[in-house]
């Protein structure tokens, strides 16, 4: 279970308050205007940023303090989740070690999660001679492999197109069935969150709602929602 | 790394001041600068200040050029900027004089064209020489800045057809606000610390530099209290220049970007002219003189006594300890990106290698005798002598770096060594290359503390050059001449090369 | 296993040799010990007989010998320091370290010498060096009114340029500044060591350069080119007389002293000319090398006394800054 407890982040004069939990296995989307506040909350899941006040545990565990690396979470950014400079098996190595010391075994995972998402055989290329949707792939193997309870993503897959970006979020609904975690997912579309997600969290006016389930919110959204969708 | 970090900005700051205290306390307290030695002070000011900005300026369209075009021998032309700044000072000098001295090729030209000659002596020549030695260097840096322009924005620019202007302004001119400071920091305290430059081409005692107020202090006067306090001195404005330059530089990084070639549509028509032109000049500015200069050494090389060759091998040594140093210190100040120890990598420039020498002469002496450990000494203190040059080449890049992939790292739990191994190296190969060669070339070329214990064996290639020059054999040291710059050049070309073949 | 402990018997072997053997330290400049100069040549005939080992110990040039003395006081390692001049022997004197040497010779000097101290070894005339058949203006108000381009030494940090400095001001007095007004449009540059501006004046870059009028000795000889020639000026030519003392401090006095018999005997004076190319303190029997014939011999050797270089100094440096910084 994921609680945000009294949570307050701050980031250059702008503040963001959460204080809810969200059950092991949710998959939950953030959905809001640009500039509410959503990246920020997930970044202080993630680690990045320090809570002003509050904190966040996770199944009990208080997780101020604990580094991003050391956290119960994988996180897919915007954009740079590949290091151009090492192979895709190495990018998803990562995950398993960061030492890169692979076992056979581990390589033999690294291969089976490229396969699982579609790049069978591209061990060896590097992220530049890739589609922008095959490295969104790459990505995700990784977070397979990472085995993490809890997956962040702020909107990996905004650049792909509404057919290449259906594909992604079923591969992730797909790796969340395998691994169980629990997601936070910040999105702009309304069928994104509908399409992988049960919960919804709407961020506006400086504060991230307390989740309700994301059909009933999007058949009858309240007002911050509401003016978001444009009803 | 915090820890690693703090440790070498210790050492090195020890390295610094420990010496200039041993010969305060040897000297019984400090001594008070007469009204020479503030003349001294304010001319070195004003040559450095306008030496710097001269070198930055001209760089700026030499980098721009070389950053928008893409022509055979580019290559080879970024490395010819390498050789300026990497040569040994008296080659240097020999070569500019080549061009532009009485028998020069300009006043050849000149004389036959029926004008007047030209005189390259006076602050002019100063300025023409720091900015012959400190141009390149300018350009390699800028030319850095420029590949940190994520080609994405290059590729925006041209679907917008933006106006070169435009471009320039913004994606260009932020990247040279952030770097140019640095760049003019640097050179600045190059030019602060240059000592045979100014007193060969200054042209008389007005054109005279702190240093020489130092050694005046020393060996003239002996006073020991004022020498200490004039290196004094010359330190604290280091480093209000290298604190200022920090300042300036602010904290931009551009985007990240992915690892593509930077193609460029900007600039057709009369700008295609107006590069060709900066490059051509810029080329023959610094090729000339070098090859000159190579050219006379040619006839004497196969004639060389053994000693030179066995100096070349010792100087070689000296030389890779020396980058070894440099890069390993210039690592540990950079990684934990505080401004602070980056200042203190800075600051080494402006110790007087003679109040350098001279302390670590009295803190050693007491244990064993400096003689014998020449070499080991003179590999340390080029190693801090080129450091500045290694930080501000490394430096950036890695902030860079940790701006694009620093959180996909953390939240990896990519740490301590493993991210040193699998996301900087990797990625700092190219400027790891350019500062290596650049930190061997230099400690190569420099005559360096040895001069102040000159051992009767093991010599190093630049001191068996003064000596042969102090014994009339003008003909083998053009000879040994030619070898140091050949030597100089090829280990940065080396290293510089290694770091390079990782893309094109 | 075996070759270790070989090579172990060895390392004692020497280790115990050099232990007998007593070392003999002398400090001198850089380019006396070089490969070009005197050191090794007189390291090999002295060690043949002293049954001794002879080490140099080497600073940049006579001033930073005589810091390097004064750095380390009573505890330097030095028996013999060997390299200064007349324009140092005051400070070096006063520093205490010095002995009396008790080395008496014929010296073939311009001056009388009865310095107690100091041993002469070496001499010459400071001089400006031209090419063969250029105008050749024969004093400094010729110098001056001429257009000849001269390449001088800074004093501070030059002894040609100290020996300059002071010629001027010994042929000139209180009109010393004047005259060095008169020189500023001659004087092309100013460098900090002897070999940048000999350089310079190489290759073209100037008409004449302070030297030694036995710099021309070098090029007769070793290159065979007579066309170098120094001008001899009609108010005389200032002298440089190295020297070589004793250290008072030194625990072998006796091996000292008879290397500085040795300085001044046939054996070493012989090998002078023609590596260190200044004249011999006394002249060896064979004569002077060949080629030293064809140098000028000044008329008026000009030498002001060592206990009144510092003071002369000191405000002749002055006048210099101030009539050349305008």
């Amino acid at each position: 279970m994921l609680t945000l407890d009294g949570l307050r982040l701050t980031q250059g004069g702008f503040s963001l308050t959460a204080d809810w939990t969200l059950p092991k296995g949710a998959r939950l989307a953030l959905i809001g205007p640009s500039g509410a506040g959503k990246s920020t909350l997930l970044a202080g899941i993630a680690g990045f940023l320090a809570p002003l006040h509050g904190r966040v545990t996770w199944d009990g565990t208080d997780l101020t303090g604990v580094p991003p690396g050391k956290r119960p979470v994988a996180m897919l950014f915007q954009d740079g989740n590949l290091l151009p400079h090492l192979t895709l098996a190495q990018n998803v190595g990562l995950g398993l070690r960061p030492d890169l010391r692979l076992t056979s075994d581990d390589r033999e995972t690294v291969s089976s999660a490229l396969a699982r998402v579609g790049l069978a055989g591209l061990d060896a290329r590097r992220p530049a001679a890739l589609s922008g949707g095959q490295q969104s792939r790459a990505a995700l193997a990784r977070v397979l492999v990472m085995r993490r309870p809890i997956l962040l993503l702020d909107e990996p897959f905004a650049a792909l197109g509404p057919a290449l970006r259906a594909e992604m979020l079923d591969l992730v609904s797909a790796v969340l069935g395998e691994t169980g975690a629990t997601l936070l997912m910040v999105t702009h579309e309304p069928e994104d969150a509908a399409r992988i997600t049960d919960l919804i969290s709407v961020v506006a006016s400086g504060r991230a709602e307390r989740p309700v389930p994301t059909q009933e919110a999007l058949d009858n959204p309240g007002p911050e929602l509401g003016a978001y969708l444009g009803r | 790394m915090l820890r690693l970090g703090g440790a070498a900005a210790l050492l090195v700051a020890a390295l610094i001041l420990a010496p200039l205290a041993a010969v305060l306390w040897r000297a019984g307290g400090a001594g008070w600068p007469g009204p020479a030695d503030w003349a001294a002070l304010r001319f070195t000011l004003l040559q450095a200040s306008l030496s710097a900005i001269l070198s930055a300026a001209f760089a700026i369209p030499v980098a721009r050029a070389l950053a928008r075009r893409r022509f055979a021998g580019r290559a080879a032309l970024i490395t010819l900027m390498g050789a300026p700044f990497i040569l040994p000072v008296i080659v240097a000098i020999a070569g500019l004089l080549t061009i532009f001295g009485r028998n020069g090729l300009v006043n050849s030209a000149l004389e036959a064209l029926g004008l007047p000659p030209i005189d390259i002596f006076g602050l002019h020549g100063v300025l023409l020489a720091h900015v012959f030695f400190n141009l390149p260097l300018a350009v390699r840096l800028l030319l850095e800045g420029w590949r940190a322009i994520p080609a994405e924005h290059f590729r925006l620019a041209a679907q917008l057809d933006l106006p070169p202007a435009t471009i320039f302004r913004t994606l260009e001119w932020p990247m040279l606000r952030a770097r140019l400071p640095g760049i003019c920091a640097v050179i600045f305290a190059i030019c602060l610390s240059s000592f045979a430059t100014v007193l060969i081409l200054g042209g008389g005692p007005a054109a005279t530099n702190v240093e020489l107020a130092i050694y005046q202090a020393f060996t003239f006067d002996f006073d020991l209290g004022r020498a200490a306090v004039l290196s004094a001195l010359q330190l604290v404005i280091v480093a209000a220049a290298a604190v200022l330059a920090l300042i300036l530089a602010g904290n931009g990084t551009a985007a990240p970007g992915l690892d593509r070639l930077v193609q460029r549509w900007d600039g057709a028509g009369g700008l295609r002219l107006w590069d060709a032109a900066v490059l051509t000049l810029a080329a023959a500015f610094v090729a000339l003189p070098i090859a000159l200069v190579l050219g006379r050494g040619a006839a004497s090389v196969l004639s060389l006594p053994v000693s030179i060759w066995m100096a070349a091998g010792v100087s070689l040594l000296v030389a890779l300890a020396s980058a070894a140093i440099s890069v390993l210190l210039a690592l540990a100040l950079a990684l934990p990106r505080r401004r602070r120890f980056e200042a203190v990598g800075l600051m080494t420039l402006a110790a007087s290698p003679l109040v350098l020498g001279t302390g670590l002469f009295l803190l050693i002496r007491p244990f064993t005798f400096p003689g014998n450990h020449v070499l080991a000494i003179t590999a340390l203190v080029n190693a801090a002598m080129a450091l500045p040059f290694v930080l501000r080449s490394l430096s950036p890049e890695i902030r860079q770096i940790e701006a694009t992939y620093g959180r996909l790292s953390d939240s990896l739990g990519l740490g301590g060594w493993h991210r040193f191994r699998w996301l900087l190296l990797p990625r700092l190969r190219r400027p790891l290359g350019f500062a290596t060669g650049l930190a061997a070339a230099l400690s190569m070329g420099d005559l360096g503390v040895i001069a102040l214990f000159p051992p009767p064996e093991a010599a190093t290639l630049p001191l068996e050059i003064y000596r042969l020059l102090g014994a009339y054999r003008t003909e083998a040291a053009a000879g040994a001449s030619l070898i140091l710059t050949a030597l100089s050049f090829g280990l940065f070309l080396l290293f510089d090369r290694m770091g390079r073949h990782a893309d094109t | 296993m075996k070759h270790l402990i070989t090579a172990a018997g060895l390392l004692l072997a020497t280790g115990a040799m050099a232990e007998e053997t007593p070392v003999l330290t002398i400090y001198t400049y850089d380019s006396f010990a070089s490969e070009w100069g005197p050191g090794p040549a007189l390291e090999q005939a002295f060690e043949a007989d002293c049954a001794c080992d002879l080490q140099f110990v080497t600073a940049g040039d006579g001033a930073a010998l005589l810091s390097r003395l004064r750095l380390e006081g009573d505890a330097t390692k030095a028996d013999i320091v060997l390299g200064l001049d007349t324009n140092l022997t005051a400070a070096a004197r006063d520093t205490g370290l010095f002995a009396p040497h008790g080395v008496s010779a014929d010296y073939a000097l311009p001056v009388a010498w009865n310095d107690p101290d100091f041993v002469p070894f070496d001499w010459g005339y400071f001089a400006f060096i031209g090419n063969q058949g250029d105008p050749a203006p024969t004093t400094f108000r010729d110098l001056a009114d001429s257009d000849r381009r001269i390449l001088i030494q800074d004093p501070r940090s030059s002894t040609p340029g100290l020996g300059l400095l002071l010629w001027v001001k010994q042929a000139y007095g209180d009109e010393a500044p004047a005259i060095w007004e008169a020189l500023s449009d001659n004087i092309v540059t100013v460098t900090p060591g002897w070999s940048e501006a000999y350089g310079m004046f190489l290759e073209g870059e100037g008409d004449l350069v302070l030297s030694y009028t036995t710099s021309p000795a070098y090029h007769i000889i070793a290159e065979e080119d007579a066309s170098k020639v120094a001008l001899p000026f009609e108010e005389g030519h200032y002298m440089q007389i190295e020297v070589a003392g004793l250290v008072a401090g030194s625990d072998k006095a006796d091996l000292a002293k008879s290397f500085l018999a040795f300085l001044v005997s046939d054996a070493a004076q012989s090998v002078i000319p023609t590596t260190n190319w200044m004249y011999p303190a006394v002249e060896p029997s064979a004569g002077l090398p060949e080629g030293f014939d064809m140098l000028i011999t000044p008329a008026k050797p000009l030498l002001i006394a060592p206990e009144d270089v510092p003071a002369t100094r000191d405000a002749a440096l002055e006048e210099w800054r101030n009539a050349l910084s305008q």
